[in-house]
């Protein structure tokens, strides 16, 4: 089972008390903001939980794995999230069976 | 964009307008929602934006930069985000654009 945008929503129903249509439209917002703000090239820095940085790639050569044919990948931006120190102290000490 | 003014502009622009000391509440409970679901092992799956799930990391032998001193150090779980494809192709787009 995975966390989700509904549980999420659920849960800020259970907790808050906030009604089921302003617990989902706040998750929906929340997601909707950091994409937006990563979209226009802003770092988005959640303390406690972790930072979304943004990364320049430069273009690289690369290969069609189906065809074996060599094809560039392009120049692009991505996303890198770096957990926080809170984050990475909750996550080290799961002793599952991952 | 720090939490704070995340909470700030999710005060502004929700349709359904809550105070922001609510919006503030919403966001901690959101963030430790997620982070408590990592600590249990179990993964976090947003479409469009992206999943969080746990990479093992094997026990190593490090070293106390300091003195030199080796140490054992056990194996343990590091938080991993894998960006979807809404927010890759958009990211990617805000480069151009």
């Amino acid at each position: 089972m995975a966390l989700t945008k509904a549980a999420i929503a659920e849960h800020l129903f259970e907790e808050l008390g906030l009604n089921k249509r302003e617990a989902k439209e706040m998750v929906e917002m929340f997601f909707e903001e950091i994409r937006s703000a990563l979209e226009q090239g802003y770092q988005v820095k959640l303390s406690g939980f972790g930072n979304f940085d943004l990364r320049e790639k430069k273009q690289r050569p690369g290969r069609n794995p189906k065809t074996g044919e060599e094809i560039p990948i392009s120049a692009r931006r991505v996303v890198v999230f770096r957990p926080g120190q809170k984050l990475k102290l909750k996550v080290e000490t799961y002793a599952g069976t991952e | 964009m720090t939490k704070s003014e995340l909470i700030e502009r999710l005060a502004e622009r929700m349709r359904v307008q809550l105070p922001e000391k609510d919006v503030e509440l919403a966001v901690k409970a959101i963030l430790d929602c997620m982070a408590h679901s990592l600590a249990n092992g179990e993964r976090i799956e947003v479409r469009g934006f992206g999943s969080f799930s746990l990479h093992y990391r094997p026990p190593r032998v490090g070293r106390n930069p300091k003195t030199g001193e080796a140490v054992s150090l056990s194996g343990k779980y590091v938080p991993h985000f894998k960006a979807g494809k809404e927010l890759r192709e958009r990211v990617n787009a805000g480069m151009k654009g």
